[in-house]
């Protein structure tokens, strides 16, 4: 290791930081060194953020020392972080859609020449900027229509062209699908070999093993573990982590019925996001749906539920055609969706979980029409109690973990009894505790003779939770594989067709 | 963050408990607005003063709930102070010009002004038009078209019994515009809180597609929500040709920001999702108790227009504040 032998470019000591009588982080030290990638892992709550934010100057820590090159580091504000050579990228984009790409890396400190804003210079050096990463992007087009990948990259060409000598990526690939992730994973190689030093936070055990140098565990705001490689089991790191040895997180599959509930006849999108779907869901099956992003996934299941216009083919329920159009058909067929986004088009975020709850449950809590209080809080509780989301009913949906909104997405679904569930991305963003009753929620449903299709970008979570698997690439149907047969290679092969 | 979330949590609780859905902080207001009143003057504190303020209110209450509805779906109504006169003047038309029975210029009144809202929100869901443009389109028309009943002139010439049902007291009490009032306010809240069509308007507000996915039809609600609040606007101009006892084209002017000041003084956001009609009624009595006062105490109209307007700020931002505090 020869980074050991230099001295590092950071350097924490006992920093802690605390919200009222709550410490969020206690005592954390840490070193970063120049040309190395240190993946910082936790369960959510578990003060990764805190500590990056700390670096990055927008939290000022409570006690402690840092020193930054060697010199002590005691950023104000993120601007100072950023003029020292600290950037941080977070997980949500900060970037104005309607602007230029060059635009978006000087916005705020635009070079100017004469009073004006000096276009050419500009453009020039963003264009040094994206040569650095291999983008070959033309500085001058708008933000807007990029790839999320492209415009992790712009991010990241942003901090380069102030001079970052410490780069922190708040879940960076948690939109990207594979080939994004790779793309990413180059440039931040190159980064590594031009000696940046990178921290790296993110959910994705796999693609930490693959990227990062070394990791840092973090629980309840301390640092619990730290390991000189990132060439271990995924099981030891879990187990870091969640501080106790884990159960196996996929339970062995259980057979399906022969009984199909749910057949999809040659489905395609009315907007020609996918074209000529085919497959069939029995009782009780898990029907893991995989693709890169951009093949269709959602689309096809949105469309499934009512949610996309559909413009050819058909829904089969028991035999039944039910294809819907609108999500109000498809509900009251017992087809439900627990979409993609929960913050957008899952949860009302100002509104109360039973509220919630309610919304998709109305007549369960009315009588013709009629609904009371009462009602409400009874059927929001027991489902709240039933789907272990940790919260109590008027508590505004806002203010829970992103594990416990998702379950609150699930509740208010699973309580109208579906027959049929279709899981988009349900784990995305989520803690591994979290993680593991979401798996146990799904093969409890598929227990109960409920068939399940869940579309994951987390290839191990399909692989390991689905009876088949329908792999899409470009809107195309490229096959389904029985889970015997299913493994990583044979999944990217059909679906980088 | 995540972290923080407990001492949050409290604090929305201690919150909750305090507050009767975020007509509190209005209660308060007018509960002092009216104690500083009954101490400054000799008349405000007066049951005939009290029932002056329910007459003078009618109007503005009744298109006050309909723009609670579509506040609280998110969206805005410009063209009700139009629609009211749009109203008013096939009222006259039907009853004075045509000589039609009252019944029928009645019913031919709303259903032109439902006829406004239905427009404006079928241009707002199938034509993607936004809701401020809609309707200021809707504004413009719908006066456009009151003008053209009369060439601009008003009508009069009701039967006597029409101008009485605003200025007889039943038992002493009650006229019959102000209990018109009054059943829109009971049937307004009733059906927000308890039912189910209420409730979908909460969920459209707070987020179209989370409703949208939840199975609720959004479209045909949000026409449903504007057809409504024209339907009371068309109401409430009835009852103010009863009033008046005469109908002219020019009525009703700027009385869309009356309403819209109402229904966000009583706590309902203009970004949808959070309110109540308690909370406008709260407000309407606010902006009627402020009129009411202001005039005994011999306050000029000019002066008048500059403390409402103090008032509608300071309500929105003391709301505001509230929630930055949370």
């Amino acid at each position: 290791m020869t980074v050991m032998t230099k001295s590092p470019i950071l350097t924490l000591r006992g920093v802690c930081k605390s919200y009222g009588l709550t410490e969020v982080l206690h005592d954390m030290d840490l070193d970063i060194y120049a040309g190395e990638v240190v993946a910082l892992l936790g369960e959510n709550g578990a003060g990764k953020s805190t500590v990056s934010n700390v670096i990055s100057g927008t939290v000022l820590p409570s006690a402690g020392d840092m020193t930054w090159q060697g010199a002590r580091y005691a950023p104000a504000n993120p601007r100072e972080a950023i003029d020292l050579g600290v950037g941080m990228i977070h997980q949500e984009l900060l970037l104005l859609p309607n602007l230029s790409v060059a635009e978006n890396i000087f916005v705020g400190r635009y070079p100017m020449s004469g009073g004006r804003v000096d276009r050419r210079k500009m453009e020039e050096e963003a264009y040094k900027g994206l040569d650095r990463l291999g983008l070959e992007i033309s500085p001058r087009r708008a933000v807007e229509g990029l790839s999320t990948a492209n415009q992790q990259l712009i991010e990241i060409a942003k901090a380069l062209t102030l001079n970052a000598k410490l780069l922190i990526l708040d879940e960076p690939t948690a939109t990207l699908g594979v080939d994004e992730t790779r793309l990413l994973f180059d440039q931040i190689d190159r980064l590594r070999s031009e000696g940046v030093g990178i921290v790296y936070i993110s959910h994705r055990l796999e693609e930490i093993k693959k990227i990062a140098d070394r990791i840092v565990v973090m629980r309840d705001g301390e640092k619990v573990r730290e390991f000189d490689t990132a060439d271990l089991p995924v099981r030891t790191i879990v187990e870091a982590m969640v501080g106790r040895p884990l159960e196996k997180m996929f339970p062995p599959l259980a057979e399906p019925a022969q009984e199909i509930v749910l057949k999809v006849q040659g489905l395609s999108a009315a907007n020609g996001r996918f074209s000529d779907v085919n497959f069939e869901v029995k009782k009780g099956e898990i029907f893991g749906i995989a693709g890169l992003v951009g093949a269709g996934r959602t689309d096809l299941v949105r469309a499934i539920a009512g949610a996309d216009p559909i413009g050819s083919g058909a829904v089969l329920l028991d035999g039944r055609d039910v294809t819907p159009k609108s999500p109000e058909d498809a509900i009251v067929n017992g087809i439900v969706l627990v979409p993609e986004d929960r913050k957008l088009q899952g949860l009302v975020l100002d509104h109360s979980i039973e509220e919630n709850i309610a919304y998709s449950n109305r007549e369960s809590v009315a009588q013709s029409g009629w609904v009371s209080r009462a009602r409400i809080r009874d059927f929001a509780a027991r489902n709240i109690q039933q789907f272990g989301v940790k919260g109590i009913g008027p508590q505004i949906a806002d203010e829970l973990s992103g594990g416990n909104q998702q379950k609150v997405v699930i509740a208010k679904w699973l309580a109208r009894n579906p027959r049929v569930v279709l899981l988009d991305e349900p784990t995305r963003g989520i803690d591994v505790g979290a993680r593991s009753s979401i798996y146990e929620i799904i093969y409890a449903l598929a227990q109960q003779g409920v068939a399940v299709v869940l579309v994951s970008s987390d290839l191990e979570e399909v692989l390991g939770v689905s009876n088949r698997i329908l792999v899409m690439a470009a809107g195309e149907q490229a096959g389904i594989l029985d889970h015997t047969e299913a493994n990583d290679v044979s999944v990217m092969e059909l679906a980088t067709r | 963050m995540n972290a923080t979330g407990g001492t949050v949590r409290q604090k929305a609780n201690f919150a909750n408990i305090f507050s009767l859905r975020g007509a509190t902080g209005p209660l308060i207001g007018l509960l002092l607005l009216c104690l500083f009143l009954t101490i400054a003057t000799d008349s405000f504190f007066s049951l005939r003063n009290f029932l002056n303020i329910l007459d003078q209110i009618t109007v503005l209450g009744i298109m006050a709930v309909g723009m609670t509805f579509v506040i609280l779906i998110g969206g805005i109504d410009l063209a009700v102070g139009s629609v009211l006169a749009l109203s008013m003047m096939v009222l006259g038309y039907l009853n004075v010009t045509a000589g039609m029975p009252m019944a029928v210029a009645i019913t031919g009144a709303l259903v032109a002004a439902a006829m406004c809202g239905a427009i404006s929100g079928l241009l707002i869901t199938e034509f993607k038009v936004p809701a401020f443009i809609a309707t200021l389109a809707m504004m413009s028309i719908a006066r456009g078209l009151a003008n053209m009943v009369t060439n601009g002139s008003q009508i009069i010439g009701f039967p006597p019994w029409f101008n009485l049902g605003a200025i007889i007291r039943h038992g002493g009490f009650l006229t019959t515009t102000v209990a018109v009032m009054l059943v829109v306010f009971v049937l307004g809240i009733l059906y927000l809180r308890y039912r189910n069509g209420g409730r979908e308007l909460y969920a459209i507000g707070g987020n179209p597609e989370v409703a949208r996915l939840a199975g609720i039809n959004v479209k045909r609600k949000t026409v449903f929500v504007y057809t409504l609040c024209s339907l009371l606007a068309g109401l409430a101009g009835i009852l103010l040709a009863a009033r008046l006892d005469s109908v002219q084209p020019s009525s009703g002017v700027a009385y869309e920001l009356d309403a819209i000041a109402a229904v966000v003084i009583g706590g309902t956001s203009l970004s949808g999702g959070t309110g109540g009609v308690v909370g406008t009624l709260i407000g309407v009595l606010i902006i009627g108790v402020l009129r009411n006062g202001l005039n005994l105490l011999s306050v000029s109209p000019f002066l008048q227009a500059v403390i409402i307007g103090l008032v509608i700020a300071l309500a929105v931002a003391a709301e505001t504040f509230k929630h930055r505090g949370k």
